[in-house]
């Protein structure tokens, strides 16, 4: 066989009989992909652990600017709902749902775009497996994953004040913490979505510096509760992040059903529960069809 | 290092040379920088995009602060900032970090420590701090020359955040006097954190840890008088805060009039304290320094 197929390492023997991978072969492949990041990572372990503590060191001063606003403040918005503790929880989210980004597709996005101009993505576009697939994980970034850690530790905190307070304690319940874990899921298809888009518009524009900081500007609107835009001039701002680039879905739904900030729940929120699910589907669909056209316009850079 | 020709030039002769070796330099860094004006100012553009989520998050403080208080959205405020303030405040950190920010500065010269390329500097009659300064201010000033009207663009969309107006002459010319500092104190800052490359050679880590610490000390997260009020003043005796709080502050008259001039006394001097320690780490490090092959 030829040499294109050595990305595969090991599982690239068994590969060379079957050219039509089955759903347990890719996870197969993608356990290899991932096991030889953790060993590339490993290789360097003073500079992953300085990784891990710097990445930590973020969400130290990030919970620290949240508890100085909570100094002066009950909630964030009137009547929102969101106390500190629901508040910390809607942290926790944004802190899950980046950090899964951050391991599985944002290394591999960027590797894309140098795919793409270095013309490496005819290796890609060789081997016997969906492109797409190879080119979305190939790397996992296991160093990201300390937020995910940080994450976890923030919402036990905040689940334990929740349930521990005079006023108005609250314990999820184990439904709530199960649609909450599949919606969790939802957000970080839709940013991988919205990531796979960006990087695609490489193969048409050849290089994505601003596109990759426009991601950055984008997911920034996701940081927060969604009602805080739902006023004045904020209204388009809320509309299109939820219609069009539904970024504010991400974070927003997976924290409402486990915080209830407003309980019980409202028909808007299930009515917003339904349209981040039909949104998970279609943002996925599309960034399918938009990788797709994006291919058909790759041309090969060097000869 | 001089050579007996240079030592018999009069001193105008070595200064006509000296102002021509700047214009050489600035010149070169003017044209660098300008040759992607359209990316860049659109680049600058989506800086602004985080203010949007500043504003509606703020809106939405006060907004419940206002509910639990009664009163209204004017008078209710944190720390004497009130809603417009805040907003406000957030842009001119924009304007300060744009004098301050040294990007690629300290890991620059670290990495030409670690190449061996700072022997040039070396050998060359340039003196490196002063050549990295002009480049610097070089980039600095085309970088204004673009960002200026992105800048103008969104002031001037923001403009009624600005709710006392224009500031009295005084506080302006201090507001400028703030901001040139700011830039002298992160440049000598950041070469000063730069030549630790001299001891140590890999400083990426270091680097990371000094951005975080200025990205919070420096008050470009949030106005450092909403710290705990034992926090803040250990804080406020730190230079951290000349990078980002202090320029906005006085623009917003959050100063003291009166105590404008021994509050720009106090930066100067620590402007001072960056250079000698700039200057000391130097030499010091081209003592230890031994480059080898070519």
């Amino acid at each position: 066989m030829p040499a294109a197929y050595d990305v595969t390492v090991d599982s690239g023997a068994e590969m060379e009989h079957d050219f039509r991978p089955n759903r347990t072969k890719y996870w197969k492949v993608f356990l290899t992909f991932a096991r030889n990041s953790l060993v590339r990572d490993m290789t360097f372990r003073t500079n992953f652990v300085l990784q891990c503590i710097s990445s930590i060191g973020w969400t130290l001063m990030n919970v620290g600017f949240y508890l100085i606003i909570f100094q002066y403040t009950t909630s964030i918005g009137a009547d929102s709902g969101w106390d500190r503790d629901k508040f910390f929880l809607f942290i926790a989210t944004t802190w899950f749902i980046n950090s899964l980004v951050q391991a599985f597709f944002m290394p591999n996005a960027e590797e894309f775009s140098e795919l793409i101009r270095t013309g490496g993505l005819d290796f890609a576009l060789l081997k016997p497996i969906d492109t797409q697939f190879l080119v979305s994980f190939r790397r996992v970034d296991w160093s990201a994953l300390s937020n995910f850690a940080a994450g976890f530790v923030i919402a036990l905190v905040a689940l334990y004040s929740l349930a521990n307070r005079p006023v108005d304690p609250m314990v999820p319940s184990l439904v709530s913490i199960l649609l909450y874990v599949i919606f969790v899921a939802c957000g970080v298809i839709i940013m991988y979505s919205l990531m796979i888009c960006l990087s695609a518009t490489s193969i048409w524009l050849g290089r994505n510096q601003t596109l990759y900081n426009f991601w950055f500007y984008i997911t920034n609107f996701s940081r927060y509760p969604m009602e805080i835009y739902n006023r004045g001039w904020g209204r388009p701002l809320y509309g299109f992040f939820t219609f069009v680039i539904p970024v504010l879905l991400v974070v927003n739904i997976p924290a409402r059903i486990l915080a209830r900030p407003i309980s019980p729940q409202t028909w808007q929120d299930q009515l917003l529960i339904g349209w981040g699910l039909i949104a998970t589907i279609l943002s996925l669909w599309i960034s399918r069809w938009v990788f797709k056209r994006a291919l058909l316009s790759y041309r090969s850079a060097s000869s | 290092m001089l050579s007996p020709e240079t030592t018999t030039q009069t001193t105008s002769q070595r200064l006509r040379w000296k102002l021509s070796l700047w214009r050489a330099i600035l010149s070169t860094a003017l044209g660098e920088r300008l040759v992607y004006r359209g990316d860049f100012a659109l680049g600058t553009l989506m800086r602004f995009l985080p203010i949007i989520t500043q504003i509606f998050l703020w809106y939405a403080i006060f907004d419940s602060i206002e509910a639990t208080q009664g009163g209204s959205l004017k008078n209710t405020e944190i720390r004497g900032f009130h809603f417009t303030d805040m907003v406000a405040y957030y842009l001119l950190t924009m304007i300060a970090r744009a004098f301050s920010s040294m990007p690629g500065l300290a890991s620059g010269i670290a990495r030409e420590i670690r190449d061996g390329e700072i022997k040039r500097y070396l050998i060359q009659p340039i003196d490196l701090i002063s050549f990295l300064l002009l480049t610097r201010i070089a980039h600095k000033m085309a970088y204004y020359a673009v960002a200026i009207l992105p800048f103008a663009l969104v002031f001037f969309l923001c403009r009624d955040y600005f709710t006392s107006g224009w500031p009295s002459w005084p506080v302006l010319a201090a507001f400028a006097g703030s901001l040139i500092m700011g830039f002298m104190i992160g440049f000598f800052l950041e070469a000063a954190i730069g030549m630790i490359g001299f001891w140590f050679l890999e400083v990426s880590s270091l680097l990371f840890v000094y951005m975080l610490f200025s990205f919070f000390l420096s008050g470009h997260m949030f106005p450092l008088t909403m710290l705990p009020d034992n926090v803040a003043t250990f804080v406020n005796l730190l230079p951290f805060k000349y990078l980002a709080y202090f320029p906005a502050a006085i623009f917003l008259g959050k100063i003291p009039e009166e105590d404008l001039p021994l509050e720009l006394a106090i930066e100067a001097c620590w402007l001072t304290f960056f250079i000698v320690v700039c200057r000391i780490a130097y030499a010091r490090g081209v003592r230890r320094y031994s480059g080898f092959g070519g």
